[in-house]
């Protein structure tokens, strides 16, 4: 028999497995296994310190016989089998199952993999009322997002994008829009056969039809055999803010993003 | 009674058999000549050669465009349904999740009877509660199951005459395709590639379950073949493998084989290398992994091998149904067989002696370049974090491809420009638990973009041509090379199949059944049903009338000409 490990109890937490909540993390802002955005640690860290401390410790060392801080986990070697334990819970243990959306469980993530090396100094925290503030005015991004019942569906609707979206997607999607554009969103320009230019952007396709928002903000569906022209741009026209707001006033933005949950 | 008395008795006799009011028994002569009983589709692949053609010839590139929906039968599960009906003379027999069996009327859809399967409560599998279909022999159906058995059912009632445990169903083992019959003998392999079993083809007396030979698809270390899987090297800080990786090695079966009557051959694809990604762990070339093997039918001894991808670490099951064809391959007759590979390649093999006759790319590759003269692939493994074409479900999977003598075409589901970062890592075996290895994920070639979701996803296409497109490839059977190609937006699990009036029927993700015309790839007709064909249209006839079958989320829909 092997020997008991300190972090033992990670070898029970396979055994509460059932595989549902885990294809829910493919939205993680992971960019490579094993490499975590910043953003998303120190989301982490404070979603860590608000859920996490009470049993496991500032130090990851409050449960008896368990480190987190080692990065070793004997029966956990992936990201998958964490996430897996963090959403099921350990029966029989104080281990509960926690109710994540994938933004969080990217987040917690990101920071079980960095709790040594994390500088929680190297990282200020944005204000989600400030970051609301620069989204309604200064930002401007409104005028094509919506947030709840305000603001334009031209592009994709933000009323849950804490949910859906990582801390470092969102904050690279305000750096670099194109890299963080999911395919699917993809703006398209459409000329009809009887020369009709339409706009928009793509919400489905298939090998014979293609359905979009216009610009006008109505849903059209197109037989693509009756399109002159049909082109999908793989550029977002979304504008870069790395120079148009602070380092700090997108540090608050992408608080104010995180807290958009959805209903 | 006069001889010409005698002649129409005959005659009588002999049109009824055909119209099917007699019901006969399938025999193993009939089963031989499945192929040509074209109003009956009586084996899976619709003929010992697994060609998915049938030559029948009411539906041709003129009149296609006036098909219309007949009937329709709704499962009452929720769940991919990957099933192939047979069809025996007006009756019509599949399988629906988990472990059921339907007899209807294959001209209206009523149902006769419904054989449910109790399953075990420790079976455990992959990928859903999928089963793609059934045996005939006499009177008799032959099912896998989810929990590893093979079950006997009398085609007339539903009734189980005998259920027997093929495999441990705790240990992961399965059985998810139709079983094959060869003579008096039911041969089924074992799923569960994911599960770190030992894979196996088994053969079962058809009267009595009993077990009559089995063939482990992985080797004991003093069999032939054994020496594949080489010992460890010696044991470093942050590496591990496993001194006894045989034994959970993998090498699952699937889908469906081919039988050769004349070679007494039945052929088998292998999966998968346990476990899937990483390859450290199990040093060697690891057979039979992503092999076929071409067994004795009658004691199940190997009689050849060809390893399409050794020593696998991109999960590149070689479960595609083998296609067996007579062509013309340097101006002479060549008993070949044609195989459109997970790993992006295609093959033409002899079928006699496992030969390398031609491999060549029908997708996208860079995890080999080029194949020495034995056809074994020379690897270039991707630098970490970069994508590898095909991706992970590969260039084209499980679905079946069709062969037409008559096009001498060869017809492939294909995924194109669809590439995968693999990323293996060390996995200890634990009996029952997922074996896989690594943590992958689907390449978009948008720097740090979000991942798109895995394999199964609703009726958006957010994949998009981002990750992946689909097409049906024709390629010329003898060469490999692309005669013409249908693209479509979304990808395909669909099968195929083609008829002897140059008609191809297919279906895909976005929910459509079309089909097209063989020869050139041309749109004659399609159908929106709604839902996502990821299984084998087949082809039928009653009363002379020719009907064509598509399965659409949870609808089996059975297609006619307007009258």
């Amino acid at each position: 028999m092997r020997a008991q490990r300190p972090l033992q109890v990670l070898t029970l937490f396979l055994l509460a497995l059932s595989g549902s909540a885990v294809a829910t993390a493919q939205t993680s802002a992971q960019a490579h296994p094993g490499e975590y955005a910043p953003a998303d640690i120190a989301y982490g860290s404070r979603l860590y310190d608000a859920q996490c401390t009470t049993c496991h410790g500032a130090n990851g060392d409050g449960v008896g016989g368990v480190d987190l801080r080692s990065g070793k986990f004997r029966n956990a070697v992936t990201d998958q089998d964490l996430i897996r334990v963090i959403t099921n819970g350990i029966q029989g243990t104080g281990m509960q199952a926690f109710k994540l959306d994938p933004s969080e469980i990217a987040g917690i993530l990101a920071y079980l993999r960095n709790m040594t090396s994390f500088d929680r100094g190297s990282v200020k925290a944005g204000d989600a009322l400030r970051g609301r503030t620069i989204v309604e005015t200064k930002g401007g991004c409104t005028i094509c997002h919506r947030v709840g019942a305000q603001g334009s569906r031209v592009a994709p609707d933000l009323s849950d994008v804490g949910a859906t979206r990582s801390a470092g997607s969102l904050l690279r999607s305000l750096i670099d829009p194109t890299s963080q554009m999911m395919p699917i969103n993809r703006p398209v320009r459409i000329v009809t056969r009887d020369g009709k230019v339409i706009n928009g952007r793509r919400l489905n396709e298939d090998t014979y039809t293609v359905q979009l928002l216009d610009e006008q903000e109505k849903l059209v569906s197109l037989v693509k055999a009756d399109l002159r022209e049909y082109t999908i741009q793989t550029v977002s026209p979304m504008p870069s803010y790395q120079n148009k707001l602070t380092p700090d006033e997108i540090a608050d933005v992408v608080a104010y993003l995180l807290s958009l949950k959805g209903r | 009674m006069t001889r010409r008395t005698r002649t129409a008795s005959l005659a009588l006799i002999l049109t009824a058999a055909i119209t099917g009011t007699l019901q006969a028994q399938v025999g193993s002569d009939r089963l031989t000549n499945a192929a040509r009983e074209a109003r009956n589709w009586l084996i899976y692949s619709g003929g010992y050669f697994s060609q998915r053609h049938s030559a029948l010839t009411q539906i041709t590139p003129a009149n296609a465009k006036n098909l219309e929906l007949k009937w329709m039968y709704q499962a009452a599960v929720a769940g991919a349904w990957q099933t192939t009906p047979l069809v025996v003379d007006g009756v019509m027999y599949l399988t629906q999740r988990p472990n059921d069996v339907v007899a209807l009327d294959a001209k209206t859809g009523r149902v006769f009877w419904i054989y449910r399967h109790t399953l075990d409560p420790t079976q455990i599998v992959c990928c859903g509660a999928n089963n793609r279909g059934l045996a005939i022999l006499g009177d008799t159906l032959y099912m896998g199951t989810l929990d590893a058995h093979l079950v006997a059912i009398d085609a007339r009632t539903g009734r189980a005459l005998w259920n027997t445990k093929v495999a441990e169903s705790k240990g992961g083992y399965s059985v998810t395709h139709a079983p094959l019959v060869v003579k008096d003998k039911v041969i089924v392999g074992v799923g569960g590639g994911e599960y770190g079993i030992r894979g196996f083809v088994a053969a079962f007396d058809a009267k009595s379950g009993r077990e009559a030979w089995r063939f482990y698809t992985i080797p004991a270390p003093n069999e032939p073949g054994g020496d594949s899987w080489k010992a460890c090297p010696p044991k470093t800080a942050d590496s591990f493998c496993d001194p006894e990786a045989w034994k959970h090695g993998g090498g699952s079966v699937w889908v469906t084989g081919s039988y050769d009557p004349s070679l007494n051959l039945t052929y088998w694809g292998v999966g998968n290398a346990g476990p899937d990604w990483n390859n450290e762990q199990r040093p060697g070339d690891n057979l039979y992994t992503d092999s076929v093997v071409a067994l004795d039918a009658d004691t199940g001894r190997l009689k050849w091998h060809y390893q399409f991808t050794p020593h696998d670490r991109y999960d590149y099951d070689s479960v595609q149904v083998p296609v067996l064809a007579d062509i013309t391959w340097q101006g002479g007759p060549l008993k070949a067989m044609v195989w459109a590979n997970r790993n992006g390649n295609f093959y033409v093999l002899d079928r006699e002696s496992g030969k390398f006759l031609v491999g060549k790319p029908f997708v996208k590759v860079n995890w080999m370049d080029t194949f020495d003269e034995h056809g074994r692939p020379n690897q270039t493994p991707q630098p970490a974090g970069q994508p590898t074409w095909p991706g992970n479900q590969g260039g084209t999977n499980w679905y079946s491809p069709s062969y037409s003598p008559h096009t001498g075409l060869f017809y492939v589901s294909a995924w194109e420009g669809y590439a995968t970062i693999f990323g293996g890592t060390a996995v200890e075996y634990q009996e029952g638990r997922n074996f896989g290895g690594g943590v992958n994920r689907n390449f978009v070639p948008v720097p740090g973009a979000p991942a798109v979701p895995g394999i199964r996803r609703g009726p958006i296409n957010n994949w998009t041509e981002a990750a992946a497109t689909g097409a049906v490839l024709a390629l010329d059977a003898a060469t490999g090379a692309l005669k013409w190609k249908f693209p479509m937006t979304d990808v395909t699990d669909s099968g195929i199949l083609t008829t002897a009036s140059d008609v191809l029927f297919t279906g895909g993700r976005e929910g459509y059944f079309q089909a097209l015309d063989a020869r050139t790839g041309s749109l004659l007709w399609k159908a929106s049903l709604g839902a996502q064909i990821v299984s084998g249209p087949i082809t039928y006839e009653v009363d002379g009338k020719q009907y064509v079958t598509a399965i659409s989320g949870l609808s089996l829909c059975v297609f006619g000409l307007r009258e």
